[in-house]
């Protein structure tokens, strides 16, 4: 668990703190996002719990230990630490890169030598292939993925990570999005994580913090925040569209009755949301589309009419129940 | 030409001693200027204030023709072989100091925020990631610096400090171009040479590393 308790920062020479008095509290195996527009304190905030920046006031509680008491260096070998520009380490390969805190830790040889493979695997890149390259020669997924790998080398049970799809193209991040939250909830990782994209928030966050001027506005679940957004800027924040946005958190599988699909319209995906039921429904004039099953057979069909239901349970502040 | 070849071949004994006290003269300048040069970067890099001063301080010490810096150890260290040696090491100390701290200045700020993140401690960042990865911009300055030292060591001669300049000079006095040839093209081979061999250890140590210089 990680509690932060009245933390604040105040950088010199500044007048107005960067950061001001914040309470958070993320519980175990659990990814919180902290998202603000440009300057709201969310990187510092992010910074102190691995006190890459030193807290004005307050404290941060890691795995029940107070951290502003701890030795920085050894508490930054226990956190997993991911930025947007990755900062791999040039000179070094792929495999050095990733062998770095457990080096540090004084790990033996052939442990080191196990973990790189087990962690390259981990993220999608064949050890034999890519363990002995430079980073250099890598695309930026690639890149991104050695710089997960790198930062879960110890297992460390926290993971702080800073925009860490920032780097990449759309195509990739929707990806690399999927894949690193489903490994990051496999292995039960408290994670922290600072984005400007609220989408992103919205899809890897357990619950999401929207900061402004050094205070967080609101801390709530994805549906809520959407939902029940605390006050116009938080309303503004998440969009107009945030209506749409909460049918991205429900998969259309979940909604599916038996039925026969219209015929010429495409059957959707296994992992789709509601929110592509509707988008395709728009684009082919149905009213009712298929899904597909985890087996790749058609699972049943979403209706709009049910997809109203849940927008209209939604709007009503209610958790949306599947059929 | 052929007087020239004659004179090689019967000054053999005062050819090697010139060419012996001019290496010697460059390779100690060479070395003290790394000594002080290197730890001063790696040191004033992280206080900006301190390094402009001292970057201000090496680029006035770099338009001070090698000459007169030479002749100004004179009244302070008189003349021989020390005078000269602290001549020639703040000749080719700016070059390693400013190229050392350009070079630890260009790494990635990301690469040293990541590093830090992961945990190395400040002493593992400068001897794990800032210097090899300011390696190839450092042994540029060296490699400038080594060439400066063995060029300006020529002028040695005129506050004793002995080396191939004495070839030259004499060469000179006693207007005997054979000696004055010889010497002239030996400083101009020594000058070539010690590029040639930094330069290769430059490209080798890149190529180690895996990084372009």
């Amino acid at each position: 668990m990680i509690r932060l308790e009245r933390v604040s920062k105040t950088f010199p020479g500044t007048a107005l703190p960067s950061v001001d008095a914040v309470d958070l509290e993320v519980p175990d195996g659990t990814t919180c996002v902290l998202i603000g527009p440009s300057g709201c304190g969310k990187t510092t905030t992010l910074r102190m719990i691995n006190r890459l920046i030193e807290p004005s006031a307050g404290r941060v509680i890691v795995e029940g230990e107070d951290v502003t008491r701890a030795d920085p260096v050894q508490l930054r070998r226990r956190i997993g630490y991911v930025i947007q520009g990755i900062g791999l380490f040039p000179h070094l390969s792929v495999g050095d890169n990733v062998a770095t805190v457990p080096r540090l830790l004084g790990w033996p040889k052939a442990k080191v030598a196990s973990r790189i493979d087990e962690m390259l695997s981990l993220v999608g890149l064949d050890p034999a292939t890519f363990a002995g390259r430079k980073p250099g020669s890598l695309s930026g997924g690639q890149r991104q993925r050695v710089g997960v790998a790198r930062a879960l080398a110890a297992d460390p049970p926290v993971m702080l990570m800073d925009e860490p799809f920032g780097a990449v193209d759309p195509v990739v991040r929707a990806r690399l999005q999927r894949e690193f939250g489903e490994i990051l909830r496999r292995l039960g990782k408290t994670v922290i994580m600072v984005t400007h994209d609220i989408d992103e928030a919205i899809r890897m966050g357990d619950r999401v913090a929207i900061m402004r001027g050094g205070r967080i506005v609101q801390y709530d679940e994805p549906s809520r925040l959407l939902g029940r957004p605390a006050d116009a800027f938080v309303a503004d924040f998440v969009g107009a569209d945030r209506g749409l946005k909460r049918l991205t958190l429900e998969p259309a599988a979940a909604f599916a009755v038996p039925g026969v699909a219209p015929p010429g319209v495409p059957a959707l995906p296994a992992d789709a949301s509601l929110q592509e039921a509707l988008s395709l429904m728009l684009a082919s004039g149905a009213d009712a589309v298929a899904v597909a099953g985890r087996d790749g057979r058609p699972a049943g069909l979403v209706t709009l009419a049910r997809i109203r239901e849940v927008a209209a349970a939604q709007a009503e502040g209610g958790a949306a129940s599947a059929a | 030409m052929s007087g020239l070849l004659h004179w090689v071949a019967t000054h053999g004994e005062i050819i090697g001693r010139t060419v012996r006290e001019h290496l010697v003269l460059s390779g100690v300048a060479l070395a003290v200027a790394l000594a002080l040069a290197l730890p001063m970067g790696v040191a004033l890099v992280r206080h900006p204030r301190a390094a402009a001063i001292a970057v201000g301080g090496v680029n006035t010490l770099r338009t001070i023709p090698s000459l007169a810096l030479l002749v100004i150890m004179l009244p302070v260290l008189g003349t021989g072989f020390l005078p000269s040696v602290v001549a020639l090491t703040l000749y080719g100390l700016p070059a390693i100091l400013l190229n050392t701290l350009v070079g630890l200045r260009e790494v990635d700020a990301d690469v040293i925020d990541a590093a830090r993140g992961q945990g190395l401690s400040e002493r593992q960042i400068t001897t794990d990631i800032t210097i090899p990865l300011a390696l190839p911009v450092i042994l540029a300055g060296i490699r400038t610096s080594a060439v400066q030292i063995v060029s300006a060591a020529t002028l040695a001669v005129f506050i004793g400090g002995g080396g191939l300049g004495e070839l030259i000079s004499s060469g000179l006095g006693l207007l005997d171009i054979a000696q004055l040839v010889t010497g002239a093209l030996l400083v101009a081979l020594l000058a070539v040479a010690t590029e040639l061999v930094f330069g290769a250890i430059q490209f080798g140590l890149a190529r180690r590393y895996g990084i372009a210089s």
